[in-house]
């Protein structure tokens, strides 16, 4: 019963949608042919990006101090565990969230507190106790400072979202210009297997709700840092 | 007069006298004006920009069939149930029995115009379950009971100290008026509510229609957080929200994020490819995606005002009109107010119910101008006056319009009139000001030009 009304509101929306496109629009001048066949340069008109690896690091870096993220190069692997250390006696962390992942598994084991490891399902009130949520990415975007995230590929969909901070674990290699690279690789890395949830996470969580004034960590995280090895 | 043309008048008269409303509103307005034009700067070529996505969205709008069609396949084939709705009141009753199958009594909504459109809080409400606003400026406005304000600062009209009362008054709880503090407020109460709710329901900013998903823009992360824990997540959008390709997204997110808000891009740009997939830790169990068309249809049919379909809601038209910055957000009593609001409700309403608002317009253009796929805002104006008089012309427009015909076609009539009216203006200060005057609906708050005290004609005869 259900799937048959399901269908037939189906049905009356094409059909009605398609008797009004019988009509024309007289505003085709608005759609030249290198739209409606897909091949626009929006590198043409879209903010530039770095061309070179430097040019994109110095980037990402301006675009993370603007948004109120941290980021930090790091030329030598080892240091990362070094950094991780310093913030979690900074920060005063006693629990921590985080994935499985090469970059993950070693700083978890440096860190020596308890982890939640979400991979294998989690409890929501127990994750939403920990300081931090420590993930891996998809990608780093120079062009507008973001940070790419998939439910599979960093933990999940809360652990990029739910914990106070979110450090960001990121490799030399990930790091891409801008949001057509960004995307470009979306659709090579996983087509047709997407994860169900894709997030450009562009600085911390933010709103201007009250008297158009900026706060930081609004719902999701207080704090990102980014570390790129 | 009809109903809400009276409301619209007196509310709008009585906003536009506030002066503490002016205020807040120009302050928030000229701040973002501010910001949005320096994010614009960053863009190589922002006039070639809004060509190639107005050409982008008329290319999605005017095959909307295919790329539905396309969009259905692809969430389908990873899981997603999606639905298809004519009217607001099926939307609701598909999105209540969702819930009811799934027994699910508590819900957490991000914000969601289409939601406001077909009145979904009301009728959730009604049937018995308990929803929350997340979105901050949404949770204000529904603690106090009002619809939102602007398509996206829904609180803009009010101060901290408004809100902090509202806080006060309804969760009891509001330390003081700093925005910090008053915002921490909100994210512990809705922390508990993300974790306890048994369904979320989010909007939907775009649909891409090759891959089949759904694409989220917000800066609080109260949608990611909507769509990660409850166990059943629904999204309601317009059917005119798709793009046709992913790639797309690289043009459509920065410039949303510029001219919504001032920032170059928002916080969180998500994409929503289905319910948990196989081998992921965490996300809803079920994910139903609700395609509403409430007239969407019948504006499409509409091939002179079809653009109107391109609207991403950014905003932006608001910002910049001069006649939203005075009447405020809530004189218009529509769900969309400002320019792309009186274009659109008269069309997915009834024309004659809502023509007010394309006469309360100053036809400056400041809309077109600022809206990033150009939809010819100020000419669809024009063309409501047009059909309006043409439908339900006004008795005493006509009888004026056939006295003036004559007069002005003739030039003795020309000359003995304009002479009559400069002899008269000079007894005008007597009934000045009184409602004997016949011009007072003007003069009440304008000045009446004098008339020049010889015509061009008459001048020019005389000069030799």
């Amino acid at each position: 019963m259900v799937d048959e009304t399901r269908m037939s509101e189906r049905d009356n929306i094409i059909a009605r949608i398609r008797e009004a496109l019988r009509l024309p629009s007289p505003h085709s001048l608005h759609a030249p042919d290198a739209v409606l066949s897909g091949r626009v340069d929006q590198r043409r008109v879209l903010p530039a990006a770095g061309s070179s690896f430097e040019n994109r690091v110095d980037l990402f870096a301006a675009n993370s101090a603007d948004l109120g993220a941290t980021f930090a190069l790091l030329p030598l692997p080892e240091r990362l565990s070094l950094e991780l250390k310093s913030l979690r006696d900074s920060q005063g962390w006693k629990r921590i969230a985080s994935h499985r992942g090469t970059l993950t598994d070693t700083v978890c084991a440096a860190l020596d507190l308890p982890v939640l490891l979400t991979d294998a399902g989690y409890e929501k009130r127990e994750l939403a106790t920990c300081d931090v949520g420590i993930t891996e990415c998809d990608a780093l975007v120079a062009q507008t400072g973001s940070v790419l995230v998939s439910s599979r590929g960093a933990g999940g969909r809360a652990l990029t979202v739910l914990p106070p901070h979110h450090v960001v674990l990121a490799r030399r290699g990930q790091l891409v210009a801008d949001l057509p690279e960004a995307l470009a690789l979306l659709r090579a890395k996983y087509h047709p297997n997407y994860p169900s949830m894709m997030s450009f996470i562009t600085g911390p969580s933010r709103t201007g709700d009250i008297e158009r004034i900026l706060v930081l960590g609004a719902h999701g995280p207080k704090k990102v840092t980014v570390y790129l090895v | 007069m009809l109903a809400a043309a009276r409301q619209f008048k007196k509310d709008a008269s009585r906003i536009t006298a506030d002066r503490r409303h002016r205020q807040i509103i120009n302050t928030a307005l000229d701040q973002y004006a501010l910001k949005r034009d320096q994010k614009k700067t960053l863009f190589k070529d922002w006039q070639e920009a809004r060509r190639i996505a107005a050409a982008t969205k008329w290319e999605a709008v005017n095959h909307l069939d295919r790329h539905l069609e396309q969009l259905v396949l692809g969430l389908e084939s990873r899981g997603t149930k999606v639905h298809w709705a004519s009217t607001g009141a099926q939307a609701c009753d598909i999105i209540l029995r969702i819930l009811k199958d799934r027994n699910a009594r508590t819900v957490v909504k991000s914000k969601a115009m289409t939601a406001e459109e077909i009145h979904l809080n009301e009728a959730l409400e009604r049937a018995g379950h308990a929803v929350v606003e997340s979105d901050l400026g949404e949770f204000i406005v529904q603690l106090r009971g009002e619809p939102p304000y602007h398509i996206v600062f829904p609180a803009m009209h009010l101060t901290r100290s408004e809100i902090q009362n509202t806080f006060q008054k309804k969760l009891g709880d509001a330390p003081s008026d700093n925005p910090e503090e008053l915002t921490m407020v909100a994210r512990r109460v809705l922390r508990q509510t993300y974790i306890s709710a048994d369904a979320g329901i989010t909007g939907a900013n775009f649909a891409v229609a090759d891959l089949g998903m759904i694409s989220v823009t917000e800066n609080e992360g109260n949608a990611r957080l909507t769509a990660a824990l409850p166990r059943t997540m629904i999204t309601l959008l317009g059917i005119e929200k798709v793009l046709p390709r992913l790639e797309d997204l690289a043009l459509f997110l920065p410039m949303l994020a510029t001219v919504g808000a001032g920032q170059l891009i928002s916080g969180y740009n998500t994409l929503y490819a289905g319910p948990r997939q196989p081998g992921e830790p965490d996300g809803p169990e079920e994910y139903h995606v609700v395609l509403l068309d409430n007239n969407r249809t019948a504006l499409l049919a509409d091939a002179e005002k079809r653009d109107t379909l391109h609207c991403i809601r950014c905003g932006s038209c608001l910002n910049v009109c001069p006649v939203y910055r005075n009447v405020g957000g809530h004189s218009y009593g529509t769900t969309y107010c400002g320019p792309i609001g009186a274009v659109l409700t008269p069309s997915l309403k009834v024309l004659n119910h809502w023509k007010h608002l394309a006469f309360a317009s100053s036809l400056c253009g400041a809309c077109t101008e600022a809206c990033p796929v150009a939809i010819d805002l100020h000419h669809h104006l024009l063309q409501h006056r047009r059909d309006a008089s043409r439908d339900n012309p006004v008795w005493w427009q006509k009888i004026a319009f056939a006295l003036f015909a004559p007069i002005a076609n003739s030039n003795t009539l020309w000359a003995l009139v304009t002479k009559a009216c400069r002899l008269g203006q000079k007894f005008h200060p007597i009934v000045l000001g009184t409602k004997l005057d016949p011009a007072y609906v003007w003069t009440r708050t304008r000045n009446l030009p004098p008339f020049a005290p010889m015509s061009f004609r008459e001048w020019w005869t005389r000069r030799a």
